[in-house]
């Protein structure tokens, strides 16, 4: 959007367009610090990338040397060994549960706290507030006893829950704003046609607030998918472990066993998923996160 | 609770969405959608979150470990023991390190990119960004999509002191003393080279976030101080910021929150706590007080620490900003 607005006033311009000396220098000095701190951000990850293809040893040997024969050893060895696949599939079924769960409640509770008035909805607004607040790191001890106190410790749909909840008062925060903003004549004329509260909610209001929806998907989805601190301290069976602390775990063992080349392919897998999501969400990630930070 | 309670009076300007409360009687619909609406996601929040929340502070005034059933009352006996550890103390110092510098950095790194950006284009016709500018907001986002600890995983092989590519750009530039320079192992760098990596991750995400804001300043504000002669770096500290400062307060104690936190970093860069404890920091303290020594009472304490440190931080920052002339609004 904002691009094609900007390659727009360069066409009407460019008639104009004698540069002075002064904005011929800005402008590639800014260029230059730009390219530089792109430079920064790619060399490491293009590094990962070409070490990945690299042995044990041609990656003792040099760091920059191009590895001998460009095969997918070490892919196979992460996926296998290191058990990439399970993370991989774990960390599916929790974002996702996750992510359905509290899309669904943190609508609905949304909807509630936007468009009802009832005593107490302040205090539960504020409740959520608290949750936003306040350092995961608090509760991390409690949490660990109250899962394992429902039986739900060390089990992926603890996880799911417990994502879930961490997640609603973002989720309900940005909707609030987003149902609040909806007309009310909508729901009286629902109303009047002889909808329900469900129907109202589900076939009418729910379809309104979908680019509310779609942004804080995407935002929980990134949240999610790179949560590290709950499933380290309540997930700790490793035949449940998620990609983040699977891969924490495959570092670890790396510095005793010393296959660089498997951790190398084991980061790349991880990044590739999120990659691929990243060229094609890019552009409403990035409106996300202005969105979502600034309502 | 069950909001099932018509309002008794209907105020001003919601008047339409109370009377639909107080004309109907209480229908099945009506009561299952508020069961299921509200009760259903505030019991799960509470049961999650709430009460974890609350029972951290009751837990950090008793002496459980956790596995035993008996827990016994003991006060702030495990405050004033914090207090005493030399190395929690050494922690909360270098969290506090890092709440200090972390945003500063991060935030004027950021502005000074979404500024090259928005505004480093000519200076005639209408205000405008750079040629191309979208390739650099596109590269420099990305990070923030890929997991933390593995940006750790990878920031710890770059700084490799044998195979790592920063010393072998260094070597290879002839500083011939960086051969084996172990970053993340001296006690001097370990946590500028931590903190580097927090920035790499980062910066993008903000830069991003700022562009968005500094896009939504009318164009005119920017002509106008142009006419009046402006330049570029006037129009960018006298223009600019004040404009967005709800946001860069918002990023600052975003930034500030992340920076207290910081587990994941460290976790991955060095998880025992670094050369001589120079990196430990609270939250690492706290999960290893907790999750290996079993002395959940004062993992508790710490965590409570954590959050009033949280909660402070975050009070100054607003202080700070009220008092030089911002509104007090959380740009949320």
């Amino acid at each position: 959007m904002t691009t094609i607005k900007a390659d727009a006033a360069v066409r009407t311009f460019t008639r104009k367009s004698a540069t002075t000396t002064g904005d011929r220098v800005v402008g590639g000095i800014s260029h230059t610090i730009l390219t530089v701190w792109c430079i920064i951000v790619v060399l490491p990850l293009l590094w990962t990338v070409m070490s990945s293809f690299k042995s044990s040893s041609e990656i003792f040997s040099s760091p920059f040397s191009l590895p001998a024969k460009w095969n997918f050893d070490n892919y196979v060895g992460a996926w296998t060994t290191a058990g990439i696949g399970s993370f991989l599939l774990n960390t599916v079924i929790v974002v996702f549960g996750a992510l359905a769960v509290t899309m669904l409640f943190g609508a609905m509770c949304a909807y509630v706290l936007a468009r009802f008035q009832f005593p107490g909805s302040r205090g539960i607004y504020y409740l959520m507030l608290a949750g936003l607040t306040f350092p995961i790191f608090l509760a991390i001890v409690p949490l660990f006893f109250v899962l394992r106190s429902i039986g739900l410790l060390n089990t992926l749909p603890g996880l799911i829950l417990t994502y879930a909840a961490f997640a609603l008062p973002f989720t309900v925060f940005f909707l609030f704003s987003f149902f609040k903003a909806l007309p009310n004549s909508i729901a009286e004329a629902a109303a009047l046609d002889g909808a329900g509260e469900w129907r109202t909610f589900f076939q009418v209001m729910l379809p309104m607030a979908r680019p509310g929806l779609a942004t804080v998907a995407i935002l929980n989805f990134v949240g999610l998918w790179n949560q590290f601190l709950l499933p380290v301290a309540l997930n700790t069976d490793p035949k449940n472990y998620v990609l983040t602390q699977g891969m924490a775990s495959f570092a670890s063992q790396a510095g005793y066993s010393v296959d660089f080349g498997q951790l190398f392919a084991g980061a790349v897998m991880t990044i590739v998923p999120v990659f691929i999501v990243y060229l094609i969400f890019q552009r409403q990630l990035q409106g996300s996160v202005s969105q979502g930070t600034s309502k | 609770m069950t909001a099932v309670v018509p309002p008794t009076s209907a105020p001003g300007g919601r008047v339409s969405v109370a009377r639909r409360w107080s004309r109907r009687d209480l229908t099945f619909d009506k009561i299952s959608f508020m069961i299921v609406f509200l009760v259903v996601p505030v019991l799960g929040y509470v049961l999650f979150v709430v009460w974890p929340f609350i029972q951290a502070f009751y837990y950090s005034l008793t002496d459980w470990s956790g596995f035993t059933p008996g827990m016994n009352f003991i006060g702030l006996v495990n405050y004033g023991k914090l207090f005493s550890d030399d190395i929690f103390m050494k922690a909360v110092g270098n969290s506090l390190i890092l709440v200090i510098f972390l945003p500063i950095i991060t935030v004027v790194l950021s502005l000074v990119l979404a500024s090259l950006v928005t505004v480093g284009g000519p200076s005639h016709g209408p205000v405008r960004g750079l040629r191309n500018s979208s390739v650099y907001r596109v590269v420099s986002f990305f990070p923030y999509v890929i997991p933390a600890i593995v940006i750790g995983i990878i920031w710890n092989q770059v700084y490799d002191p044998s195979h790592g590519i920063l010393n072998g750009l260094l070597t290879g530039l002839g500083l011939d003393q960086f051969q084996s320079f172990a970053w993340l192992g001296e006690q001097r760098t370990a946590m500028i080279a931590t903190m580097f990596v927090i920035v790499w991750g980062l910066v993008g995400f903000y830069m991003v976030l700022f562009v968005a804001a500094i896009k939504g300043i009318p164009a005119e504000i920017f002509e106008a101080a142009r006419i009046d002669g402006a330049g570029r770096f006037r129009t960018a500290v006298t223009i600019t910021i004040p404009l967005i400062r709800d946001n860069i307060q918002t990023a600052y104690i975003y930034m500030g929150i992340l920076a207290l936190d910081a587990f994941v970093y460290m976790a991955a860069l060095n998880p025992g706590g670094g050369p001589n404890n120079s990196t430990l920091v609270m939250s690492q303290q706290l999960f290893t007080t907790a999750f290996t020594k079993g002395q959940f009472g004062l993992a508790c304490a710490m965590g409570v620490v954590l959050a009033l440190v949280t909660l402070a931080f975050a009070g100054i920052v607003f202080l700070v900003n009220r008092l030089t002339g911002g509104t007090n609004e959380v740009a949320e």
